[in-house]
């Protein structure tokens, strides 16, 4: 999209977020480490149960995490506290997945965007309106429906709406969590062509969780895929999809259907046996070891290493040790 | 090739208390013996009306069939009976829907749901059903199925109940299988899975499917003919290469180009549908896809083109192929 720089906006070090269930432990993100770079579309893949949402949440510390550091503009955000957590969150927002549980049902949508503002102090009275239908207006819905409730707008309108919220405060790093999963496909292009767009006018950065391959090709200069709270691959978008490494992303690729019946006669599918193991209890060394076709013995004895295979081109994998 | 399911002219209506919402309004097509095909369109255009019409499994009231017939083997569905249908249900049609959780009886083991049928319709004893069920569960691929026949849909992951929903609805060896948005709620790795047992199944034992669905990949995958639908009609129908190829429909073809394709560059932007589905309490006179159209002439406001034959293989309902409005182009 043009907007992406080469200086680093965030940094995440061996991030790690574990949560209690009736006594066990649940290892819902297990020591990741990546950047994002200014300008910047990250998008993360993965099963649900992966982690690739605990992963968005607790880098904007919406989780508090178990271990690890995110690093924001240089400065260390994983321990702030009180005002300086307050402004640190004027620059990382989210817009969520579902549109209609987003909202709440009794706020104008007025009221909605209007809450950032008031929050962080930025604008009153006059301003704060003028402000409000500002945002709608860039977000493409008639800035006189200020004053409307989200029950009155289609799905489509209220993932805006989530978003007006979300610019509201000028952020610089938008986590967008599966933004375009509950919509139909025809409104699907308009977000996301409404995301590309503000990313190119305001400079934003996002990191982009989705299970839709295809879209997160389209929308993403790098991505990452996630497999039981560990990344397993991270590259360009171009790249991952033309030689995916490891084994887990060459199924992911291969098991997603092509809107071509010509491609799809002619494909040969690697169809993965059965499910994602529980988090609770993953298998010894590779997670992915009990459905990777490719396993060896030294899978199980022992965990793959993340490392840089190829110029910017991450994996975690024995086969390339 | 031999049909199995013809649907002809069906509408359907529901009563509320805004008045009446006209669902289906005069939808057309048949199902071939051992044939799949994928319906595919908006929510809210009445393709799960128009599947569940086929199994009678909407409450009337509200639902009323207003005119039309759905004839599965000649028979008339519409003119059955609650009674007569039940003998249907289960045993020459099936249906798998989209969310294995709310449509599985949490109180009932996954066993006794796929025996069911077997001791209602084939008077099955008890025994043999379960044994049965055993056997169905590892055709579609559970491991251990002796143990898991007799657990709760609780103690299954979402892939294995809805292989378990395929399971009780191929007990009968249904002739007609109906799956409304089999694989919507599913991951991709496990949405590969189900999709190659569904084909492995009709392979075997040549059932006909009628595939409900938003996603045109598994359509491309999957189907051999497919219909668009819009507004509570068949806008284009045709087999997958007509209908992905040579697409006629203004509809049509903005839904490919809404989705991206892995090839597409990242620097032209999608084209997505604006505007969205009319009100279908208060349909339009013409076209209903005319306000959202680019192409739209003023003859669309006014009728509503009747599906035409583009090809033998092929029909499309649009007045871009009327021959007045030749030297006009679709987008």
């Amino acid at each position: 999209m043009g907007t992406q720089t080469q200086e680093t906006l965030i940094e995440v070090r061996n991030l790690k977020k574990f949560f209690k269930v009736g006594g066990q432990t649940l290892k819902a993100v297990n020591d990741i480490s990546f950047t994002i770079n200014r300008g910047e579309t990250l998008g993360v893949v993965g099963e649900s149960g992966c982690g690739k949402s605990t992963a968005g949440r607790t880098i904007l510390r919406l989780y508090e995490p178990t271990a690890g550091e995110v690093i924001f503009e240089g400065k260390n955000i994983s321990k702030l506290q009180g005002s300086e957590l307050k402004a640190m969150r004027r620059n990382m927002q989210m817009i969520f997945q579902d549109p209609y549980a987003s909202l709440n049902p009794r706020m104008t949508v007025g009221d909605i965007i209007g809450e950032a503002l008031d929050i962080h102090g930025l604008a009153t009275g006059q301003e704060r309106k003028e402000r409000i239908q500002e945002l709608l207006s860039l977000v493409s819905l008639n800035p006189g429906h200020i004053d409307r409730f989200p029950h009155e707008f289609s799905g489509g309108q209220r993932q805006r709406i989530g978003i007006a919220r979300a610019l509201a405060v000028e952020p610089k790093f938008i986590v967008c969590d599966e933004p375009i999963s509950a919509l139909d496909v025809s409104v699907q292009a308009q977000v996301v062509n409404l995301l590309e767009q503000l990313q190119e006018k305001m400079g934003l950065t996002y990191m982009f969780i989705a299970h839709d391959l295809s879209m997160v090709k389209y929308i993403s200069d790098r991505v990452a895929v996630m497999y039981l709270g560990k990344m397993v691959e991270l590259a360009e978008s171009e790249k991952l999809y033309e030689k995916p490494l490891h084994p887990y992303t060459q199924a992911l690729l291969s098991a997603i259907p092509i809107p071509d019946p010509e491609v799809e006669r002619k494909r040969e599918r690697i169809v993965l046996q059965g499910d994602v193991p529980s988090p609770m209890n993953p298998p010894s060394g590779c997670h992915f070891r009990t459905r990777c076709p490719k396993a060896m013995p030294e899978c199980a004895a022992m965990e793959p290493v993340w490392k840089e295979v190829e110029p910017g081109h991450f994996t975690a994998c024995h086969l390339y040790n | 090739m031999e049909k199995i399911l013809e649907v002809r002219d069906l509408h359907v209506t529901f009563h509320t208390y805004a008045g009446e919402v006209q669902a289906v309004r005069g939808v057309n097509f048949e199902v071939g013996k051992g044939e799949a095909i994928g319906i595919v369109g908006e929510s809210g255009c009445g393709k799960s009306v128009t599947a569940q019409s086929i199994l009678k499994l909407l409450p009337q009231p509200p639902v009323q069939y207003k005119q039309g017939s759905i004839l599965f083997n000649g028979q008339d569905l519409l003119k059955k009976s609650e009674k007569e249908m039940e003998k249907v249900r289960g045993k020459e049609i099936s249906m798998i829907f989209q969310d294995p959780m709310t449509s599985l009886n949490p109180t009932m083991t996954v066993g006794k749901q796929i025996a069911e049928g077997l001791t209602k319709h084939h008077k099955m004893s008890a025994a043999a059903a379960h044994k049965r069920a055993v056997e169905l569960l590892e055709m579609v691929g559970i491991p251990q199925p002796e143990r898991r026949v007799n657990q709760y849909p609780h103690e299954f992951s979402g892939g294995m109940r809805q292989r378990a929903m395929i399971a009780i609805a191929l007990a009968c060896q249904p002739q007609l299988l109906i799956a409304d948005e089999p694989t919507t709620a599913l991951d991709v790795t496990i949405q590969a899975q189900i999709l190659e047992l569904m084909k492995e199944l009709q392979k075997k034992l040549g059932t006909s499917i009628i595939l409900i669905t938003h996603d045109l990949g598994v359509v491309a995958d999957m189907c051999e003919r497919v219909i668009v639908m819009y507004a509570g009609k068949v806008v284009e129908s045709g087999t997958v290469d007509e209908i992905f190829y040579n697409p006629q429909h203004p509809y049509t073809k903005g839904l490919l180009r809404s989705v991206p394709r892995l090839d597409q560059n990242r620097n032209e932007p999608l084209t997505p549908i604006y505007g969205t589905p009319p009100d279908l309490l208060k349909p339009p006179a013409g076209c209903g896809y005319a306000a959202r159209c680019e192409s739209a002439m003023r003859v669309c406001q006014l009728y509503d083109p009747k599906l035409d034959m583009v090809r033998s293989n092929h029909q499309s309902a649009c007045w871009l192929h009327h021959p007045l409005a030749q030297g006009k182009t679709g987008s």
